[in-house]
């Protein structure tokens, strides 16, 4: 086990664990809390397979922008924040043949792909490849990606708008 | 690159580290002498009335939505940046198109009134109405 | 170098930034005091030390004994927590900063930065954006209503200002073709500072640091007259110092950055003209580091004592309809000039 297994297995550790306590905690600022930690997990693991735009954007959408929105939502439902939440109903049967069935999944792949097993070489930056690319070869997806945005702006701005009157 | 990123990775570890004890050293020395009165959430000298966690305005969540977006936006215009020089003024209209794109968002944003915080309104009273209600 | 080199030479690297950047809070709060003194013509602190020198360490010391109360209406884990966020976020963002030129020391070349990563603006950005759990946290967990309102409102004013802030950045970007710090600085040698070529995006940048780091005109959150303390009402003891902390780093931070970004950084323009000795000519250039974010730090305060507080909607209409509009014009004026000129 190199130094680099170290690590890798410590981050896994930190996104499963604090993955655990989102869904297991009966508090909801605390769950957001937790999901916090899943995040920054899930961001060095990006760093440690060599994609460190991912990993940066990882940090600046989910936690900077989309768990922020998550807390505002709460707070803003003034009700919730100091109730603790408890489901009423435990779906055993349902929820064990959903995971059963993903689990499923994933390991079929792990076993049925075939993984290259050659030492990669690990990028020296990529976020200037990535621009290369949005400019040359995908250039209709990086215009069709500010359209995308710009229709979501409307559309949240929208609903936003009809909750309020 | 990644022995830098390790680097990082030590500092943030040595600057939790710092903090927590930084901020745990005052344990020892601070006295510790509860009255209830103390415990009280300050409300300007007056009893805390109703809870605490108020509602508050929708705007905030609609100022959240709008920067979640232009945050998705920034970050794609990133790399556009980085690679820009190398395509001169093929390059310049690319970013162009997304960039108004982004603007027209704005500008839909704007004329929709989504941007506007409640304006306190006041009403300065007015000669003619206070008379009429005194007459 | 073998890895345990590289390791003793970051520790040694991140120890010298932690006690410079303490000691520039400390000092910052210090002259915050004396400049604030002297702009209403009073003394300011002169009792601690030759001419109060000595009064942040004092500061520091009241602070420590004081009694820590957490109020029972608060959520005590979070409340703990939330200076930690605040303090932690504000050190971290440091990693990434050149402080000056590679210098030869005792035969290995060593970069003043603690880690050149070739993301270190993203980095910065990153770190920025998750500032705002500090104060929500805070806000949110005192169980207090001015608190809350305070944190809501801060974190609203970040992630407005955070937008242009981006913007911004990506002008800087287009003239470095490069996210390293390091690169960046490079990229300005000569005159060719960020602050001349784009200066719109040098004036977005910098009102965008002011509402960053909740300085003065947009220090809403902990507007006195109509929120106490707003998020740090209920904080007390070291807590509360963790919080003035990390305010006082952020401001540091903030400078460092503007100069990192629009000022050319620890460059000079034209000292290789001068025919100086390699290491006079670093010496310089590292001083001139220092005196540029002095100078900032200068400017931060002075703005604080001069300028009275925005109202919320001029605030958020000043971040929305006037420094994004100017910071996406920047950057299709950035873009023009390197198109035109080839730069």
């Amino acid at each position: 086990m190199t130094f680099y297994d170290i690590i890798f297995y410590l981050f896994a550790a930190i996104t499963l664990i604090s993955a655990l306590f989102v869904v297991s905690t009966r508090n909801i600022v605390y769950s957001a809390f937790y999901l916090l930690f899943t995040f920054f997990g899930v961001a060095g693991i990006y760093v440690l397979l060599g994609a460190d735009f991912i990993a940066v954007v990882q940090i600046m959408v989910y936690v900077g922008g989309i768990l922020i929105l998550l807390l505002f939502g709460v707070m803003l439902t003034n009700k919730i924040t100091n109730v603790e939440i408890r489901t009423g109903t435990v779906q055993l049967l349902p929820a064990a043949i959903g995971i059963g069935i993903f689990m499923g999944a994933v390991v079929a792949v792990m076993i049925w792909t075939e993984w290259k097993l050659e030492p990669a070489q690990i990028p020296l930056t990529t976020t200037k490849d990535i621009g290369h690319l949005l400019i040359t070869d995908y250039v209709l997806i990086f215009e069709l990606l500010g359209i995308l945005l710009l229709i979501a702006l409307i559309g949240a701005a929208s609903i936003a708008r009809r909750d309020q009157e | 690159m990644l022995t830098e990123f390790g680097k990082i990775f030590i500092f943030i570890l040595l600057a939790a580290i710092f903090v927590i004890i930084t901020l745990f050293i005052s344990k020892f020395v601070r006295p510790n002498r509860p009255t209830k009165e103390k415990y009280l959430t300050y409300e300007c000298g007056e009893n805390p009335q109703g809870s605490p966690w108020v509602q508050f305005n929708i705007r905030f969540y609609v100022v959240a939505l709008i920067f979640l977006i232009f945050d998705v936006e920034v970050v794609l215009l990133f790399p556009w940046a980085l690679a820009y020089q190398e395509y001169g003024i093929y390059g310049f209209v690319v970013g162009l198109i997304f960039l108004l794109v982004l603007g027209l968002g704005m500008a839909y944003e704007w004329r929709k009134g989504d941007l506007e915080w409640a304006r306190p309104q006041p009403k300065p009273p007015k000669l003619d109405e206070i008379l009429k209600t005194k007459s | 170098m073998n890895i345990w080199e590289i390791i003793i030479i970051s520790l040694i690297k991140i120890l010298i930034i932690v006690v410079m950047l303490l000691l520039t809070v400390a000092y910052s709060v210090y002259f915050e005091r004396k400049i604030s003194a002297w702009v209403q013509n009073r003394v300011g602190p002169n009792r601690v030390g030759w001419l109060g020198l000595l009064q942040p360490f004092a500061d520091v010391f009241k602070l420590l004994f004081k009694e820590d109360i957490i109020p029972t209406a608060a959520n005590k884990p979070l409340h703990t927590l939330a200076p930690f966020i605040a303090l932690f976020v504000a050190f971290s963002t440091y990693a990434v900063i050149p402080l000056g030129p590679p210098v030869e020391l005792f035969g290995y070349k060593i970069n003043l930065v603690v880690a050149d990563v070739n993301i270190g603006i993203l980095y910065v950005l990153a770190l920025t954006s998750l500032g705002v759990y500090g104060i929500t946290f805070a806000g949110w967990s005192s169980g207090s209503k001015y608190s809350l309102l305070g944190g809501i409102r801060s974190s609203a004013q970040m992630i407005s200002y955070e937008v242009s802030m981006g913007f911004s950045i990506a002008g800087v970007l287009l003239m470095s073709q490069s996210l390293s710090p390091v690169k960046i600085v490079e990229a300005q040698h000569g005159w060719m500072w960020n602050a001349i070529l784009q200066p719109i995006g040098f004036i977005t940048f910098v009102v965008s640091a002011f509402a960053e780091t909740n300085r003065l005109p947009f220090d809403l959150p902990e507007a006195e007259p109509e929120l106490v303390g707003g998020y740090h009402t209920e904080y007390s003891s070291f807590k509360f110092a963790g919080f003035f902390l990390a305010e006082y780093a952020n401001m540091a931070i903030a400078s460092a950055l503007i100069v990192t970004l629009y000022l050319g950084g620890w460059q000079v323009p034209y000292i290789e003209k001068l025919g100086l000795s390699y290491t006079l000519t670093t010496i310089i250039q590292i001083a001139s580091m220092f005196l540029k974010i002095g100078a900032l730090l200068f400017f931060f305060i002075w703005v604080r004592w001069s300028i009275p507080r925005f109202r919320y909607d001029q605030l958020m209409s000043l971040g929305w309809k006037v420094m994004f509009p100017l910071a996406l014009v920047n950057i299709i004026w950035v873009a023009a000039l390197i198109m035109i000129f080839n730069l």
